[in-house]
């Protein structure tokens, strides 16, 4: 649904829209203000606190989302501008008591200290899975293997290195965010890259 | 609420891990924080909440003559604008950043000079940007150098550790030294960025206050409340149930904890208040820039006849925070004439505050640079040189070291890089377009511990709570506590709840200073020891209710036995730089720590990790740049001040040395949270030497400082 917005004058208030946030499933209509992020969106007016805020500049990475199965900042984009389209957030990864497989490995590996970085880190692992299964390639994917492999499989220490290097963990688990993530690229392999409903990027439509 | 958490669920017992060394335990609180359900301080679910934003000084000198909140009142949800001239007289506490809108001065660029609340949060940053202050601008200075005007020396450094120590003649015996070095070595400004902002949620019931507060640690911060406000510590509650990150800098309450609960006692309703990224540059204390001066003389045979450290350091005008930057050398290596001075230079800027081990962390880097020159003039190895300065005991204070394995971390290292084999000279080895090089420095850091109370309840169901109020901002402080409550009261690690971060439970320090697995584990070694042995003794098939007991390690701190208490360490680096771009890769580091007893290697190992991967971001990327016409940390957001991201760090081994310590405190540790950061960028920067043969100086390094295009 596009968001409707109301006239400028006549409120009173700052000009507003309904929009429909469509987030880990479930759709609820909300009355916003133009200027609000996703980000804060989802933290203040649906109480989903667990995309964090670290920068609200695009600049760290703690916001990340999936937003129609691939993986924005959720801090640089306007909620109205999302209106009715999917949203994944780190709340919806999980399948009831069953952690998704990028999530068991960050447990599994200590791939976190302090965790404000931490549900930005996994949905961020969570599309960097679903990008490497649909072939795209990164900054540092040897020339001819761009694109033609389509295999989760292509992912080495190197990949992720560069694929996560948009994610700040000031904490400082590099070190273990990495075989985190390919544990979970292993874990996941052959059954798609993606154990959520959030879709994998390219085949998704 | 209150850190209340479910425990890991293993059978293991303390009887089974042998005592010495705990079986590895995965975060209590890791669920929560792999699946977002984690609260941190602006997200306690509050009804009818305001949002407060500072409007912070755009001059870095002079005086608020007026703010136009009449304007900004008009504008719609906007409940109040605070400035000095309309927020009410509070008490001071002595910390300048808790006196927050009690005057016209400014005294930094970036200090809180007003406060919107509004309705919304998107209204109440608007209107920040909106509102018109009008200033009496004075002339600045910002900008650090060896010749300051303003120098003097204060009278004691950070933490009361003395301004200077001197032994023997150290100008004499420099004179007469066979080989000498004398340089002067600098590092920016440091800014420690946590990850979660500085924020606070604060509700008033009555005339209680109730603030949800990211720190590291509550009591200080209701201790401010309290005073600052007035208030019996009844009537103030802080909880900090997960903290995103500290590294110093929520050592004390900053801005906001005081903003929070103001703007919600104004306006009837509870606040949240976060300061933004760009404001923490200036609010939440930085590490001061240093220059300084190292001078060593040995012998031909590399030991050290003299070791002289004087290091400048900056403050602000309205409040002094002298960092501590020589106090490592004076445990680090023998030599008989010695000396470390410290200067402070006045000037119109932040206040600067903790930073992962102030002191050690930039003076190891100008000592250990100077160790690795003083071993190029020799001829020697620099491992060895190190082993040969090795002291008997503390070279100044003359008290036996409780333990001290710098040699064994040193030997380990080299062994596990391969380090027999390296060809000293600079410059030796290239692939490609890469010259390639490998460094060492020496790491260590204090085993401070603080008086720390705890309670244990054994209930009838056979299970424990604990209740201390230690503060986990990831350092994994809860789940270390737990294996050591565990591990006391003999009982399985998912049998012992474990309750922190809550200023109502039993008071206990901060975490700083790596001393909080000491401090609180103490108190809960005892605690839990002591209700161990009442169960025993009363109570042998269980107690028919509740049964707790209390306890403080106040008096065990005192007359403790005269030694030196220090962990040690050794860093090595190796790096490639290109011939073609100057551009430096860090290929792998090598941490190999001897800190007392590792508690939980889980988390004792990201411990080292950190500090480590902090410390190669001190080396090659983090600057504070500051503008001499502004005043201002030019670059203070995060995309313009760079912190090591994940293809920074490649390869990064950890190992520590199994060492047992009985005079540290009962539990024999020593603490981690710091030592990794001291020596690592030294240990690259001294890679950078032996790749390249260029020597840098100051931090960080560029890459026109190595490049053959810039020379
Ligand atoms: S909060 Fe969105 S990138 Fe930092
Ligand atoms: S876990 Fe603290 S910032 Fe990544």
């Amino acid at each position: 649904m596009p968001p409707s917005p109301s006239p400028r004058s006549g409120s009173g208030g700052p000009p507003a829209s309904t929009v429909e946030l469509v987030v880990n499933g479930r759709s609820r209509t909300v009355r916003l203000d133009n200027r609000t992020s996703l980000l804060d969106a989802l933290r203040e007016e649906l109480r989903l606190t667990g995309s964090k805020k670290g920068c609200d500049h695009g600049q760290c990475g703690a916001c990340t989302v999936l937003l129609d199965g691939r993986r924005v900042n959720s801090c640089l984009v306007l909620a109205v501008a999302a209106s009715g389209r999917p949203v994944t957030t780190v709340e919806g990864l999980a399948a009831g008591d069953r952690l998704h497989p990028v999530q068991q490995a960050f447990l599994d590996r200590d791939a976190y200290q302090c965790g404000y970085c931490t549900p930005g880190q996994i949905c961020s692992a969570v599309g960097v899975l679903a990008e490497a299964a649909a072939g795209w390639p990164s900054a540092v994917t040897p020339p001819g293997r761009d694109g033609a492999d389509g295999s989760v499989a292509g992912l080495d220490a190197a990949e992720v290195r560069e694929r996560m290097s948009g994610n700040i963990c000031r904490c400082g688990a590099y070190a273990n965010i990495v075989p985190a993530v390919l544990d979970a690229a292993a874990a996941t392999a052959g059954a798609g890259a993606d154990g959520s409903d959030g879709g994998a990027v390219g085949a998704r439509s | 609420m209150t850190g209340t958490v479910a425990a890991p669920s293993t059978e293991q017992t303390a009887e089974q891990t042998g005592g010495r060394t705990s079986a590895p335990a995965h975060r209590v609180e890791g669920r929560e924080k792999v699946t977002g359900r984690a609260h941190y301080a602006y997200e306690y679910p509050v009804d009818e909440v305001a949002y407060a934003w500072a409007v912070c000084a755009d001059v870095p000198h002079g005086r608020v003559r007026h703010v136009d909140v009449d304007a900004a009142m008009g504008l719609p949800g906007v409940l109040a604008v605070l400035w000095h001239g309309n927020a009410p007289r509070m008490a001071s506490t002595g910390d300048a950043m808790q006196d927050q809108l009690q005057s016209d001065r400014v005294h930094f660029r970036g200090e809180v000079v007003a406060v919107v609340v509004a309705t919304t949060a998107e209204q109440a940053r608007e209107v920040a940007g909106l509102v018109r202050v009008d200033y009496a601008t004075e002339p600045h200075r910002s900008v650090l150098t060896e010749d300051d005007p303003s120098l003097y020396r204060p009278e004691q450094l950070n933490a009361g550790i003395p301004t200077t120590s001197e032994m023997g003649d150290p100008d004499a015996a420099f004179e007469r030294s066979e080989v000498r070095v004398d340089e002067v070595y600098r590092t920016p400004g440091l800014h420690n960025n946590a990850m979660e902002p500085h924020a606070t949620t604060a509700v008033w019931t009555d005339d209680r206050v109730t603030l949800w507060d990211s720190n590291q640690g509550s009591t200080p911060v209701r201790d401010a409340v309290c005073q600052v406000f007035e208030l019996p510590r009844d009537r103030v509650r802080v909880v900090s149930t997960h903290v995103g990150g500290g590294f110093g800098s929520k050592g004390t309450p900053r801005p906001q904890v005081v903003l929070a609960v103001l703007a919600a006692r104004h306006v009837g309703r509870p606040v949240r208040m976060a300061l933004t990224r760009q404001q923490m540059f200036a609010l939440v204390g930085y590490r001061t820039p240093t220059i300084q001066r190292v001078r060593l003389g040995a012998d031909r045979t590399g030991r050290l006849q003299v070791i002289d450290h004087r290091a400048v350091v900056q403050t602000a005008t309205h409040q002094e925070f002298a960092e501590q930057v020589g106090v490592a050398t004076r445990v680090m290596y023998a030599a008989r004439h010695r000396r470390t001075d410290h200067h402070v230079a006045v000037l119109d800027v932040p206040i600067p505050s903790w930073m992962r081990a102030p002191g050690e962390c930039p003076g190891m880097y100008a000592l250990e640079s100077a160790m690795d020159e003083l071993a190029v003039r020799l001829g020697m190895d620099p491992v060895e040189l190190r082993i040969r300065n090795e002291p008997a005991t503390d070279p100044e204070r003359g008290t036996p070291f409780s333990s001290r394995n710098l040699v064994a971390c040193l030997r380990r290292g080299a062994d596990l890089v391969g380090w027999a084999d390296r060809d000293p000279r600079p410059r030796s080895r290239r692939e490609g377009e890469w010259w390639i090089g490998t460094g060492v420095a020496s790491s260590t850091y204090p085993a401070y511990a603080s008086p720390a109370s705890a309670s244990a309840t054994a209930h009838p169901d056979g299970g424990y709570t604990v209740r201390v109020n230690a503060t986990d901002i990831g350092t994994g402080a809860r789940t270390a506590l737990l294996v050591l409550a565990a591990e006391a009261l003999g009982a399985a690690r998912d049998r012992v709840r474990i309750l922190i971060g809550d200023s109502d439970l039993p008071e206990a320090g901060v975490a700083g200073g790596s001393m909080g697995t000491a401090s609180w584990g103490w108190a809960v070694t005892k605690v839990c020891a002591a209700l161990r042995a009442e169960l025993e003794d009363r109570f042998p098939d269980g107690p028919a209710e509740d049964l707790t007991v209390q306890a403080s390690t106040e008096e065990d701190l005192q007359d403790r036995a005269d030694v030196t208490r220090q962990a040690f360490g050794a860093q090595f680096a190796t790096v490639r730089v290109s011939d073609v771009t100057g551009e430096i890769r860090l290929d792998r580091m090598v941490g190999v720590f001897a800190a007392g007893r590792i508690v939980n290697p889980v988390t004792a190992r990201s411990q080292f990790l950190g500090g480590m991967t902090m410390g190669v971001g001190m080396a090659l990327l983090e600057e504070g740049v500051m503008d001499a016409a502004f005043g201002d940390y030019a670059n203070h957001d995060l995309a313009t001040y760079h912190v090591p991201v994940n293809a920074d760090i490649r390869d990064i081994h950890v190992e520590w040395i199994d060492e047992h310590d009985e005079q540290v405190n009962p539990m024999g540790t020593k603490g981690i949270g710091e030592i990794g950061i001291v020596g690592a960028a030294a240990a690259v920067a001294n890679a950078v030497h032996h790749a390249t043969g260029i020597r840098v100086r100051s931090l960080p390094v560029h890459l026109e400082d190595v490049a053959s295009w810039a020379r």
